[in-house]
């Protein structure tokens, strides 16, 4: 049984995803019996390469696909290097799990809703300094080359990678490490540099390539902030896929084909660049140089983090004041007068999205967590450590979305099963399911083996130390994976709109989809419902623990 | 009292083709077997290797019986092998009674009244609804000890649970623990590097090299 499941979280990862991309690529070539079409042809391809604009749009994908993970791993491993153990340096290590937990889409309407040419901060600083009595007629949200879109995708990105790398540097003993280097005469940001970046970098390589496929195939951040005419390639894909004319749909696979191939292009070009920064490093290594350009760096290192701090609070601050906003007249700072009445209007569109979103992400949450918990607990018994491939965890991260969640549909439809419910939950475990094990691995391998091994010197089968001992000592952590689990389901734009058949709203869907056309103080709502119901999740996770331990001093230090 | 006999056949363990240690004894009821060895010589291999969780990387050969039986097959759980850590181990999660009760065969008559009498015994008495975490370490040495004690085992593994203890207080719980040993008539194995301990067992000790 534990066996069983062992095996079935590779396999309920991987078959979909790998099926699903294989799949897509059938109507790429002209084979769609459900569309009445059984010959192959490369048609679909030849109105791909027609489509007026095509160029520009995977050049955006491209770029935001390779300047996204370069300057937000750039910016961490700056800050990193400069990072002493100062206030303000415990205060955004301990801000970096909530900001992760910002949904996209809810981040993105911040974002545009603060640097718009009518947005805050042009409000805040004019007329006085600008002399603008009328916001000014410049694109700077959903610019053509999408920087606005790299810009949001950086902002989103340098908190995942700086978690990733915190919880990977203490295996390399970084302290140890920095004072050998200053010992030889290094100041203190070129030693982290010189000594630590490298064997850091193989570390965080593999999310470092998830942020890849992410920033060239995003598609609800993309549809917030990316430049409109021509959108990037996986919003015009999304959108022939959406059209009302079913023969679209074979342009939309080759599309998705065509997206794969953009994502892997960039992570091609991304080893390429890899390959170029090692030899720089070599170089830089060997030339023994021991200051020059560290206060350059230092400052950079400094300013950056509290930079993208600011640029996050900043959104939210602006996502507040436009969901109670009266009326704002342009070069005002403030509102003239606050309301609710946008928060009442919204009401009863809200109530059913709303019971969407919770429904499917406590139900893919607690999926995955039966099975995550069913897998480490095999692990466990039968004593033996990961043999099954780590980097299969992170498939549903290192394939485009767009791209195997096209071929599920297709899957699908050839079995003639109708959108419905269970379909999204099970797609939205494919994505939950890897944070979820990621989070919960290490805490179940640092359990202490002898409480289990005390438990059955008295007698207690695996099963009782299990519930009785194990569950109970990993209360926590398993509250704080579901937090994060349930996060991440939240957040989903794409396999809810796809497996749904925008069918099933949640409050992401519904958001996003408020992008043409709604008013700011509308959206402002639904992004501030979307982004509260994570952080429910997360202060549950910190104070039910500590409720039910309130009288067990020792669970405190178990964790 | 339990009268229960411990006996180890030709007992081998190895590690990488390697042998680690080889014993072959019988401990009567009451008695107290100290196996003393440098650290790395496979004091607590042995004493896995008995309680049934040695880990599957070890070789081993030879048999432990108890009361005649053979227990290499059976689980852990099943073996009725009780084992005293260097650390108390209380689950921090429950209560100085839940940890008891936790021990306690399932068809235990008058659990209650059992915890309440053992406590008791060992000058704990009223600590029944005690946060673990809040005791001294010689409190919860003695709940440790009254909770292998209420599993009702068929014999003892001692891993050096005094050392981690002051010289007095170690004096103190090793005195009792021997004393309750003894007279419960268990076989009882203890691992130690501490001269002082092997001693006080008073009974037949074994080096390894």
């Amino acid at each position: 049984m534990l066996r069983w499941a062992s095996h079935s979280l590779i396999f309920l990862l991987a078959a979909p995803i790998l099926l699903g991309t294989l799949i897509a690529s059938l109507p790429a070539f002209g084979y769609f019996p459900p569309l009445g079409s059984s010959e192959f042809s490369l048609e679909a391809w030849r109105d791909l390469f027609e489509v007026p604009g095509l160029t520009r749009s995977v050049l955006v994908s491209l770029i935001s696909g390779i300047l996204t993970p370069l300057i937000s791993l750039a910016l961490v491993f700056l800050y990193l290097a400069s990072a002493t153990e100062s206030k303000l340096d415990l205060w955004i290590r301990r801000l970096v799990s909530p900001l992760l937990s910002f949904p996209h889409a809810a981040a993105a309407f911040g974002l545009a809703f603060l640097i718009a040419p009518s947005g805050l901060l042009s409000r805040i600083i004019s007329p006085e300094l600008t002399g603008w009595e009328r916001p000014p007629d410049i694109l700077i949200v959903n610019d053509t080359w999408g920087l606005f879109l790299l810009f949001g995708l950086i902002v989103k990105e340098v908190p995942f990678l700086l978690l990733m790398s915190l919880a990977a540097l203490p295996q390399l003993q970084p302290r140890h490490r920095i004072e050998v280097a200053r010992t030889l005469g290094y100041r203190a940001t070129i030693a982290w540099l010189k000594v630590i970046a490298p064997s850091l970098y193989p570390l965080v390589r593999l999310p470092v390539i998830a942020v890849i496929v992410f920033a060239s195939a995003t598609v609800d951040v993309a549809l917030i902030l990316g430049p409109a005419l021509p959108p990037t390639l996986s919003v015009r894909v999304l959108s022939w896929f959406n059209d009302p004319d079913l023969n679209l749909r074979f342009l939309a696979a080759a599309g998705s084909l065509l997206q794969l191939g953009v994502s892997l292009l960039a992570v091609a070009i991304w080893l390429v660049l890899e390959k170029f920064f090692s030899l720089l490093w070599q170089f830089w290594l060997s030339t023994g140089n021991r200051e020059t350009g560290e206060s350059l760096a230092f400052a950079l290192g400094r300013s950056a983090m509290p930079i993208v701090l600011l640029v996050i609070a900043g959104s939210l601050l602006a996502l507040l004041i436009n969901a109670f906003a009266g009326p704002w007249r342009y070069p005002s700072a403030l509102p003239s007068s606050w309301t609710i009445q946008h928060w009442a209007n919204s009401l009863s569109d809200l109530s059913i999205p709303f019971f969407n979103t919770v429904l499917i992400s406590v139900s893919s949450t607690l999926l995955a967590l039966i099975v995550v918990v069913a897998t480490l607990e095999s692990e466990r018994q039968s004593g033996k450590g990961r043999s099954t491939a780590m980097w299969l965890l992170y498939l549903p991260l290192l394939i485009p979305q767009l791209v195997f969640l096209f071929g599920i549909i297709v899957l699908t439809e050839f079995a003639g099963w109708q959108a419905n419910l269970s379909l999204v939950i099970v797609g939205h475990l494919l994505f939950v399911l890897p944070y979820v094990f990621l989070s919960l691995y290490e805490a179940y391998r640092q359990l202490d083996p002898r409480w289990t091994q005390v438990a059955s010197t008295l007698g207690a089968s695996p099963l009782k130390s299990f519930w009785q001992i194990r569950i109970p000592l990993l209360l926590a952590p398993c509250l704080t994976s579901v937090a994060i689990g349930m996060a991440i389901s939240i957040s989903l734009f794409l396999p809810t709109q796809l497996l749904g058949a925008g069918r099933i709203t949640t409050i992401t869907t519904e958001a996003v989809a408020l992008t043409s056309g709604a008013s700011r103080n509308l959206i402002s709502v639904w992004a501030i419902v979307q982004l509260s119901l994570p952080i429910v999740g997360f202060m549950m996770a910190l104070f039910i623990p500590k409720f039910v331990w309130r009288n067990r001093s020792g669970m405190m230090d178990t964790r | 009292m339990s009268n229960s006999v411990l006996e180890l056949n030709d007992v081998s363990i190895s590690l990488g083709g390697k042998q680690l240690l080889e014993i072959d004894c019988r401990v009567g009821p009451g008695e107290i077997l100290t196996v003393m060895g440098p650290s790395g010589s496979g004091k607590s291999s042995l004493l896995a290797y008995i309680a049934g969780f040695l880990a599957p990387a070890f070789e081993s050969s030879g048999s432990v019986l108890v009361n005649g039986d053979d227990i290499c097959s059976l689980a852990a759980e099943r073996r009725r092998i009780g084992l005293l850590f260097q650390d108390p181990l209380l689950f921090p999660h429950l209560s100085v009674a839940g940890n008891l009760r936790f021990a306690m065969p399932r068809n235990a008559q008058h659990k209650s009244q059992a915890i309440s009498d053992g406590l008791n015994d060992i000058g704990l008495a009223g600590f029944d609804n005690r946060d673990p975490g809040t005791l001294s370490g010689g409190q919860a040495s003695r709940v440790a000890l009254l909770r292998l004690l209420l599993c009702a085992p068929n014999a003892v593994l001692l891993d050096e649970p005094f050392s981690k203890l002051d010289t007095q207080l170690s004096e103190e719980i090793r005195t009792l623990v021997f004393d309750k040993l003894r007279a419960s008539g268990l076989p009882t194995i203890l691992v130690t590097h501490d001269k002082a301990d092997a001693e006080q067992a008073g009974g037949e000790i074994r080096t390894l090299l």
